[in-house]
């Protein structure tokens, strides 16, 4: 929490003037009973119209005091929370903008969009109730006590029994239901997950007839999860009986003791019936306590989860005076072994070799033989262990690495577009690009053949992660998108699979006539993406096991030669 | 998607049949619930009569009266202070057992109905939305059942007997209280109206956040290649800023309804106090009075408070409640079928459709396998015809395969066959018999089908190949392993055949999902075969190893497979070339390849594959 309270800072009034108003607004609310005694004991015992009224009047202009200190201490506290709460979720967003592909790996995605959801709104919740319940509690309390105390000493004792009963209580009750709420949580993530798995599976449970066997595993678990709520709830449920009893029953002695005081004239009437209002009030806010303290277990789990975040630190490191030049398209290898955090063992190892500007290298290989990843180095998305890429000449560490990442344009295996239109979707490549040079990159990606189909041409609508286009469309899409950059190199991790044969040979064609001087590396499954490149690197576990052109590896690449005889029988094409 | 279920979140459309619909669940346990609500009305009149009971108590000591009449009140008011921990436990403890039961009721009714309901429902709805209704719906449901339903009948009575007793003691003030309330009653509801904007509108700036999270997370790493940094940041901000300020407002509406509540009461508490004394000085009240009095004006205005608090909540539970009732009301898959299916009818092992005659025999069919289809049309929707006139006949053993390109219809066709979806005319007939004639269940358990996208289930890696024959031994779970080339890896996990696998098998790699999925179908040693196989890439020793899977899981039935492997478009009886729902080439791979039609371009590789 300390890490997170310096973002308080642009809301930090709003933080202190709500709980002033809260402890004002209180005041406000014990000096009413306090007042109410007064009339009683002065004014009816005197017979004192006058001062009747003017004390009446004193009470209700306290009580309308209160209530406007009281709605301003909720106003600033709903901004403080949830100003705070924004400005967690502005950190965190812009935090995870700073991550290394490393750091992404380490958090899935759908666990940093909870931190950015769930977590952050819990955040601005807890804190909204810390300002206005961990304040208002404990000062009623207090206050109530002092008023009890003030009014009558020895009958104030009975708190000294009811107060720690009470707390006895709800301690041992929730003591007993917490572990039950925690087990609640996993037996509803157990019914959850079989209504999931019934979702997505539900053609498979269909077509081999097993509705009754799911059915039968569903209420076992529902059953299970009804026994914990059943059994939680028994320990819940006396709270409020308890409650109940030991307030009456401090009621009841202070009438009784109270009463008994009348008679000796030691207390009167009017104090009597305050004292009953502060016992009220008294053990309520213990029970408002110990609500505030179940919250808070919650608000501390989203806190250290969000802690997490904005404590992971990108391992890329710019450089001071970075370059921001480029010769020209040259990569390459030195002698580079590469190793995933977290990883006992190196992912790619003594990697060497040289492509000039403008080649074309086609990779090649099977899962797991580190394609992606070695081709990752080059725009510097991860950094090498040991040895060096150049880019250009120059070591990619040296460089700018926005500027390096302009100029290498890479287009990922697992692609995305983002909702808008295929215009706001290819400017990202460049934010100042033209309907000409757009048109362009979509020619060279043949994807205008489809996108000039459409009535609305370039302001086509894009829904969320592109789903209203096909697979190879969307490939051809995200292409354009990378060569929108007007880059130096593009990667294509194996971004046509998607794509029909005669598109491919398209594409290929195209990078290799009109974009001569760029530097293409194309990753593919099939032979016939790569088969035309001016070399073919052939990885085998993380090691290049050959390189050289299509006719070379034929001759002397077993692995390469292997690929080729599956995919000549097993492919329709060829 | 998003936007279209907030808005809707929050009003129920129908809120009384909803309500109506709701409680009749409380007719399987007629009695727990009249005792409930009996003891938590006995819990209700109590706190009233304890209260009540401050006013002779006091009145005795002011007036300095006997003080064994004051003993005695006492006394009874500690009884009804018993009374009232009584009703509340005994009340309270039914009443949430109670919604546990009805919940847990729904939710078997919800999970039970959902498996009963065609595929065409699942390709309308969304998972997430189904899975909100699971889950958030009957969790909102559940807490309103818990809470709204015992405080909505405290609040009633509490008010109603307060209210009573206050006549008694005093008309007058009574008056004064029942203004006051009105007025509280006014505030709540201008408050109320209001905020439900403020409330609707943070509901949808919440939704495009959440939205817009959802999108750059999992688009983080293009953002990274693309330096959008900046730029998402910039985006984000402003949209965070609206959550921001959206939020403010609703949640400053919601949470000033407490002070201005609580601080009500105090005034109400002064003028009490201010007119009870008037009141005394005229000896139309006692002191006693006013304390029961100042009292009742905290008891009264407690539960009005907790109430208005939460029919936000309740709203937003009924509107729940009617999206859990229309899953409810979702027609199920129909079944006429009247034929079945009999096991080893001949003792033989072999398996036969029992079909009944017109003169009330039956007729036994062995099954072969023969399958027709007879100008078959289909669509979806009954507008869009997918499917047009679609004729052919498969011999018991043999592989028909279906080429074309993305919705040609491929996937379609075999849908059919297992009756996940009703022919719109034409017949397909099963060894001679209408397959709608055929009781599905018995229909698909002569069936077995390998989807392109593999789906498995939590559980071992015997329990996913059982889950195609529930009583296979654990030696006919190897077998089916080994025919569909499983064995191999299986071993090679860590606790072999009874390693667990995580939700939808997500520990496997893509290829041996399929290896499992295949000896998944050889288990339940199916007459008919339905092969959708995968595009996916994977590695070239896998993907031989599932080639070779299939092929032996082909051998000797039926099979209808989506191709994409030309070895397997090669050695089919016959190819069916689709083309926007028709079949527009037939024949083996030599006589389409010397038509040079559709089926030859599809194999020079000029035609978009899904």
């Amino acid at each position: 929490m300390k890490k997170l309270l310096p973002l308080m800072k642009k809301y930090l009034a709003y933080a202190i003037l709500s709980p002033i108003f809260m402890i004002l607004e209180v005041l406000g609310d014990i000096i009413v009973p306090y007042l109410m005694s007064k009339i009683v004991d002065i004014g009816i015992a005197n017979q004192d119209i006058d001062y009747i009224i003017k004390v009446g009047l004193l009470m209700i202009g306290a009580a309308l005091v209160a209530m406007i200190l009281g709605v301003s201490s909720s106003f600033f506290g709903a901004s403080a929370g949830y100003g705070f709460a924004a400005e967690v979720r502005q950190k965190v967003f812009e935090k995870i903008q700073g991550f290394s592909f490393a750091n992404l790996d380490t958090f899935q995605v759908s666990s940093l969009i909870t931190r950015l959801t769930n977590d952050c709104n819990t955040i601005g919740q807890v804190t909204m109730m810390s300002l206005r319940m961990a304040i208002r509690a404990p000062f009623m309390m207090i206050f109530a006590l002092f008023m009890s105390f003030t009014i009558n000493k020895s009958l104030a004792r009975v708190f000294l029994i009811s107060l720690p009963l009470l707390a006895i209580a709800i301690a041992a009750i929730l003591s007993k239901a917490r572990p039950l709420f925690f087990k609640l949580q996993s037996r509803v993530d157990r019914v959850n997950g079989v209504i999931q798995e019934n979702l997505t599976n539900i053609r498979v449970v269909k077509s081999f007839n097993r509705q009754d066997f799911e059915e039968k595993k569903f209420k076992e678990r529902n059953d299970g999860l009804m026994n914990v709520a059943l059994k939680a709830i028994s320990y819940i449920i006396f709270l409020m009986p308890i409650f109940n009893i030991i307030v009456y029953s401090t009621i009841i002695a202070v009438l009784w003791f109270g009463g008994k005081q009348i008679i000796l004239g030691t207390m009167t009437g009017g104090e009597l019936i305050s004292f009953i209002t502060y016992i009220t009030q008294v053990l309520m806010s213990l029970i408002m306590i110990s609500m505030y303290f179940m919250s808070l277990l919650r608000g501390s789990a989203s806190v250290s989860r969000i802690v997490e975040v904005l404590d992971t630190e990108s391992e890329i490191k710019e450089k001071i005076n970075p370059i921001t030049g480029i010769k020209d398209g040259t990569i390459s290898f030195d002698n580079v072994s590469f190793i995933y955090p977290g990883s006992s063992e190196c992912t790619l190892k003594n990697i060497n070799f040289n492509i000039e500007s403008g080649e074309t290298l086609g990779i090649i290989g099977s899962t797991g033989s580190s394609k992606s990843t070695l081709v990752q180095l080059i725009p510097r998305l991860y950094d090498v262990k040991d040895g060096s890429v150049k880019v250009g000449g120059v070591d990619v560490k040296d460089y700018d690495i926005e500027f390096l990442r302009d100029k290498v344009a890479f287009v990922l295996q697992k692609n995305t577009l983002f909702s808008g239109t295929i215009r706001t979707n290819m400017k990202w490549g460049n934010e100042k690009a033209t309907d000409e040079e757009i048109i362009e990159a979509l020619k060279h990606a043949q994807a205008w053949e489809f996108v000039s189909a459409y009535d609305d041409g370039l302001d086509h609508i894009v829904e969320q992660s592109g789903d209203n286009y096909s697979g190879g469309q969307k490939q051809r899409l995200t292409i354009a998108r990378a060569l929108m950059k007007s880059p130096k190199v593009i990667i294509l991790d194996d971004s046509t699979s998607a794509v029909d044969m005669t598109t491919d040979a398209k594409i290929q064609k195209a990078f290799k006539v009109d974009l001569p001087d760029v530097t293409t590396i194309i990753i593919a499954q099939r032979i016939s993406s790569i088969q035309h490149a001016d070399r073919i690197i052939v990885m085998h576990e993380g090691k290049i096991e050959s390189m050289g052109s299509h006719y070379e590896l034929m001759e002397n690449s077993p692995i390469y030669m292997e690929i080729y005889e599956s995919q000549q029988k097993g492919v329709i094409g060829e | 998607m998003m936007d279209k279920k907030n808005k809707a979140a929050f009003k129920p459309k129908n809120p009384k049949m909803t309500l109506l619909r709701l409680f009749s669940y409380y007719r399987y346990y007629k009695g727990l619930f009249i005792f409930g609500i009996l003891s938590i009305i006995l819990a209700s009149l109590g706190e009233v009569a304890a209260n009540g009971m401050l006013s002779p108590i006091i009145d005795v000591f002011v007036s300095g009266g006997n003080i064994n009449d004051a003993l005695r009140f006492i006394l009874i008011m500690a009884g009804f202070v018993l009374l009232i921990a009584l009703g509340q436990y005994m009340g309270n403890r039914t009443m949430a057992r109670l919604a546990q039961k009805i919940i847990h009721k729904i939710r078997e009714e919800m999970f039970a109905h959902m498996e009963k309901l065609p595929v065409s429902y699942f390709d309308t709805h969304s998972h997430g939305e189904l899975m909100s209704t699971f889950t958030n719906d009957v969790d909102m449901l559940n807490q309103s059942l818990e809470q709204a339903v015992s405080q909505i009948l405290v609040s009633i009575v509490t008010v109603i007997g307060t209210f009573i007793m206050m006549i008694i003691i005093s008309p007058i003030l009574t008056l004064v209280v029942a203004i006051m309330l009105i007025l509280m009653f006014v505030i709540i509801k201008y408050i109320g109206s209001k905020s439900a904007n403020y409330f609707r509108n943070q509901q949808l700036r919440l939704a495009d956040m959440n939205g817009y999270i959802e999108e750059m997370m999992s688009g983080q790493k293009v953002v990274k290649v693309f330096n959008y940094e900046e730029r998402a940041i910039e985006d984000f901000r402003g949209r965070n800023d609206e959550l921001r300020k959206s939020s403010s407002k609703a949640s400053t509406f919601g949470v000033m309804l407490m002070p201005i509540m609580g601080n009500l009461t105090f005034i109400l508490y002064s003028v009490i106090a201010m007119l009870g004394s008037f009141l005394v000085i005229k000896n139309t009240l006692s002191v006693g009075n006013i304390a029961a009095f100042l009292q009742f004006t905290r008891t009264i205005s407690r539960p009005i408070t907790m109430v208005s608090n939460q029919l936000n909540t309740l709203f937003a539970a009924l509107a729940g409640a009617e999206r859990i009732f229309s899953i409810l009301d979702e027609e199920v898959e129909k079944d006429e079928g009247d034929v079945s299916l009999v096991i080893d009818c001949n003792g033989k092992g072999n398996h036969c459709w029992k079909v009944p005659k017109a003169d009330g025999n039956f007729e036994n069919i062995p099954i072969k396998g023969y399958v027709t289809f007879k100008d078959v049309d289909f669509g979806y929707v009954a507008e869009k015809q997918v499917l047009k006139n679609i004729n052919l006949y498969a011999k018991p053993g043999q592989k028909i395969a279906f080429v074309g390109s993305t919705g040609a219809g491929k996937t379609t066709i075999t849908n059919l066959i297992n009756r996940f979806y009703e022919i719109n005319d034409g017949a397909i007939l099963y060894d001679g018999v209408d397959i709608r004639r055929i009781n599905k269940f018995d229909l698909r358990s002569t069936m077995s089908i390998v989807l392109q996208d593999v789906h498995l289930f939590e559980g071992t890696v015997a329990d996913n190949i059982r889950y195609g024959r529930l009583d296979a031994s654990d030696e006919e779970v190897e077998e089916a392993a080994k025919l569909a080339n499983a064995d191999y890896f299986i071993k090679h996990l860590p606790q072999g055949y009874d390693t667990m696998l995580t939700v939808d098998g997500q520990n496997l790699s893509q290829g041996e999902r399929q290896l499992l999925s295949i000896a998944r179908a050889a288990i339940a040693d199916p007459e008919i075969l339905i092969l959708d196989e995968a595009t996916s890439s994977v590695d070239t020793r896998t993907e031989k190893l599932i080639s070779e899977g299939m092929d032996k899981l082909m051998e000797g039935r039926t099979t209808f497979v989506i191709a994409h492997r030309m070895s397997t478009v090669r050695d089919s009886n016959a190819i069916m070339v689709l083309e926007q729902g028709e079949i527009i080439e037939r024949g083996n791979h030599d006589e389409l390849m010397a038509q040079k039609g559709r089926y030859y371009s599809l194999n020079a590789g000029t035609i978009e594959l899904d």
